[in-house]
């Protein structure tokens, strides 16, 4: 692509993981969650990916798919986490842990700390989302080429 | 005990977690990854049976995700709030099935993939499938039996399709994915409905709900469709012999596992959650006419076959007619409470083991062929008893079993559906015995074709883990065949009971009360 699309994709490439990233972490006060923010950083991969050619992204395929894996034995294992009570109990929401703050009676402006294991899987299906939205871009441009399978 | 409440969501739950780690554990070994593949696999099947042993001696098992305690009561105000698992005898059956079907698949393919044919991509998706027709079968939830119906259709069309170096396979998968997004979809939208009509999606409460209006009614045909489109029945049988023929035969036997689990989806939807607002007899008769035309259209079809691989697909997809046409007599037979109707639902659930079981054995023999030759070409084969002596034998024994000749357990299940479909209509049961007739013709012919005669060719033996895998499922074929009264009774004649008269105990033990 053009030194122009480039430099845009440069600056605005930070800003969209940013938010992406804003999204994740805020998934449990906000509209959004794990989803919609990884695939909202996902296409910060896309614009890389188209910007600067497919050609010199295939070797974060791999590293990539183990990410991916990495995010969804996360989540799995902190659905384990509350096994002690039953599978998927949010064992850390008013721990006073890691977001284990407790939610004050009434209105509040979204306190990030609270959630339990909310936000964590949040994380988790943020980075599988990331990983496996950004896999098939790559093979999406890759395809045709030694390397698409 | 407190162990065993919590094996329903575990045997869902660990097969997941086995199949997100695979990948992890062969970056570091690939002895690891076998070790783990065995260890997850021997814990599921471990889970489920524990399962099916606390449905069988002590009723319906829920398991409430998220809550304080697995048992705490899902209802609060009136209202059902959480994700539940309600395991019921047909659920724990199907459950037992999937393990069978699964413990064999994995076994299999031990010996049967290739390192360099990914394996491992092969051994992560096979572990999925299995944690989806797990859920599907023992979810209470109906947006949880439509996620799980989509981890199994994804992870079904991706073993299907994953050998891109061949062009067959790619096909296959593509037809498989359309079929399974449009059935799907069916099956989303009508959720829709139920959910917007009555604000729920738990399966108990929707029961209790139900009031058969002209949207329930539009909500059932749809479900109907869809669940019918994922189990491959006629019409909508097309992508079967694709994808059945053209998997890896460790993940075929998965497959048709996972169309009983979309029958099983069928079975609960129709016998629990509209039951009381649907006319039996005409759903019924509805069921049992498709399960006929399946029978009908996917034997004549198999007559046809050049390919064992798509002689046994149709095979396969007149088998699901058999289930059809009993349970649908069954439903038929509903109303009016008859006998018949009940020896009806055994022998069509029945047959659903005994067809995992059949199928699956002709399916892991037909690989060996496919491993042993290079091709499943019926004209191109013969003389495989030569060399392959176990596999024949097997293939053989698979053959007499679909047939239906006693004393094997084919013969047990289609004798109670010839008997009780005979009351409904003969012309139902002559169409049963006809396509049986017709399928010993078309598989002995196989049989002769592919493994009598003179010896034409070198056959690469099968390894010790196939032969162990045919060595599990001919076992238990040949015990139901010896004792099918023990299975009727202890195992098929509790999940039959399950659907016929036990939506009450199912909404008493999820809502309470």
């Amino acid at each position: 692509m053009t030194v122009v699309v480039r430099t845009v994709a440069r600056i605005i490439a930070p800003m969209i993981l940013a938010f992406g990233g804003y999204v994740i972490m805020h998934g449990h006060l906000t509209p959004g969650g794990g989803f919609q923010g990884g695939a909202v950083a996902a296409s910060a991969l896309a614009l890389l990916a188209i910007s600067f050619g497919f050609g010199r992204w295939k070797g974060i395929k791999a590293p990539l798919s183990f990410l991916e894996d990495l995010g969804a034995l996360a989540f799995v294992a902190l659905g384990f986490l509350g096994i002690g009570y039953t599978f998927f109990r949010n064992v850390l929401a008013a721990s006073g842990g890691l977001f284990g703050a407790p939610v004050p009676p009434g209105p509040n402006p979204g306190l990030l700390e609270t959630g339990g294991t909310l936000p964590l899987m949040n994380w988790a299906v943020g980075l599988k989302v990331i990983a496996g939205l950004g896999s098939v871009v790559l093979l999406l441009g890759l395809f045709g080429g030694e390397d698409d399978r | 005990m407190t162990f065993g409440v919590h094996a329903p969501i575990l045997a869902i739950a660990v097969p997941l977690l086995g199949a997100f780690a695979l990948p992890v554990f062969t970056k570091l070994h690939r002895s690891l990854r076998d070790i783990w593949a065995a260890a997850v696999g021997a814990f599921t099947c471990a889970m489920v049976i524990t399962v099916a042993v606390q449905v069988f001696t002590s009723g319906v098992q829920v398991y409430t995700l998220g809550a304080a305690s697995p048992t705490a009561s899902v209802v609060q105000g009136g209202f059902p709030i959480r994700i539940v698992l309600a395991v019921d005898g047909m659920s724990a059956f199907m459950g037992l099935i999937s393990a069978l079907v699964g413990l064999a698949s994995l076994v299999y393919s031990f010996g049967f993939l290739k390192e360099e044919q990914g394996k491992t991509l092969a051994m992560t998706l096979f572990f999925l499938l299995w944690a989806g027709m797990l859920g599907m079968e023992y979810t209470g939830d109906m947006f949880n039996f439509f996620v799980f119906l989509e981890v199994t259709s994804i992870a079904a069309c991706s073993l299907v399709g994953y050998r891109t170096w061949e062009s067959a396979p790619v096909e296959a998968a593509f037809k498989t994915m359309a079929m399974y997004t449009v059935g799907g979809l069916l099956v989303l939208l009508s959720i829709g409905i139920l959910y917007g009509e009555y604000g729920a999606l738990n399966i108990a409460y929707l029961s209790s709900k139900v009031v058969g209006s002209q949207l329930d009614k539009i909500a059932l045909g749809l479900l109907l469709g869809g669940l019918l489109m994922k189990a491959g029945a006629v019409p909508a049988h097309m992508w079967a012999p694709d994808a059945y023929g053209e998997a890896p035969a460790q993940a075929a036997i998965v497959l048709v596992a996972n169309t009983q689990a979309s029958l099983y989806g069928l079975w609960r939807v129709l016998f629990t959650l509209f039951v009381g607002v649907l006319s039996a007899p005409a759903v019924g008769w509805l069921v049992a006419s498709l399960g006929a035309l399946t029978i009908l259209v996917a034997v004549l079809a198999a007559v046809t076959q050049r390919d064992l691989g798509r002689l046994i697909a149709y095979g396969a997809v007149s088998q699901i007619g058999y289930m059809l046409l009993g349970v649908g007599v069954g439903l038929a037979a509903l109303s009016s409470r008859q006998d018949w109707g009940l020896v009806a639902m055994k022998g069509g659930i029945f047959h659903m083991l005994n067809d995992a079981a059949t199928v699956g054995l002709l399916m892991l023999a037909a690989g060996v062929v496919r491993r042993a030759t290079g091709t499943k070409d019926l004209a191109s084969l013969g003389g495989l008893g030569h060399d392959l002596k176990w596999t024949s034998g097997f293939f053989l024994l698979g053959v007499l079993a679909l047939a239906g000749i006693p004393p094997l357990n084919g013969f047990a299940s289609k004798f109670l559906i010839y008997e009780s479909s005979f009351r409904l209509s003969p012309i139902l049961a002559a169409i049963a015995v006809l396509g049986s007739i017709l399928l010993l013709a078309v598989f002995a012919r196989a049989f002769q074709g592919a493994f009598l005669g003179p010896r034409l060719r070198e056959a690469r033996p099968a390894s010790p883990a196939m032969l162990a895998a045919m060595g599990i499922l001919a076992a238990v074929i040949l015990a139901m065949g010896l004792a099918p009264g023990f299975f009727v009774e202890h195992l098929v004649g509790p999940a039959a009971e399950a659907l016929w008269r036990g939506r009450d105990l199912y909404l008493a033990a999820v809502l309470g009360g």
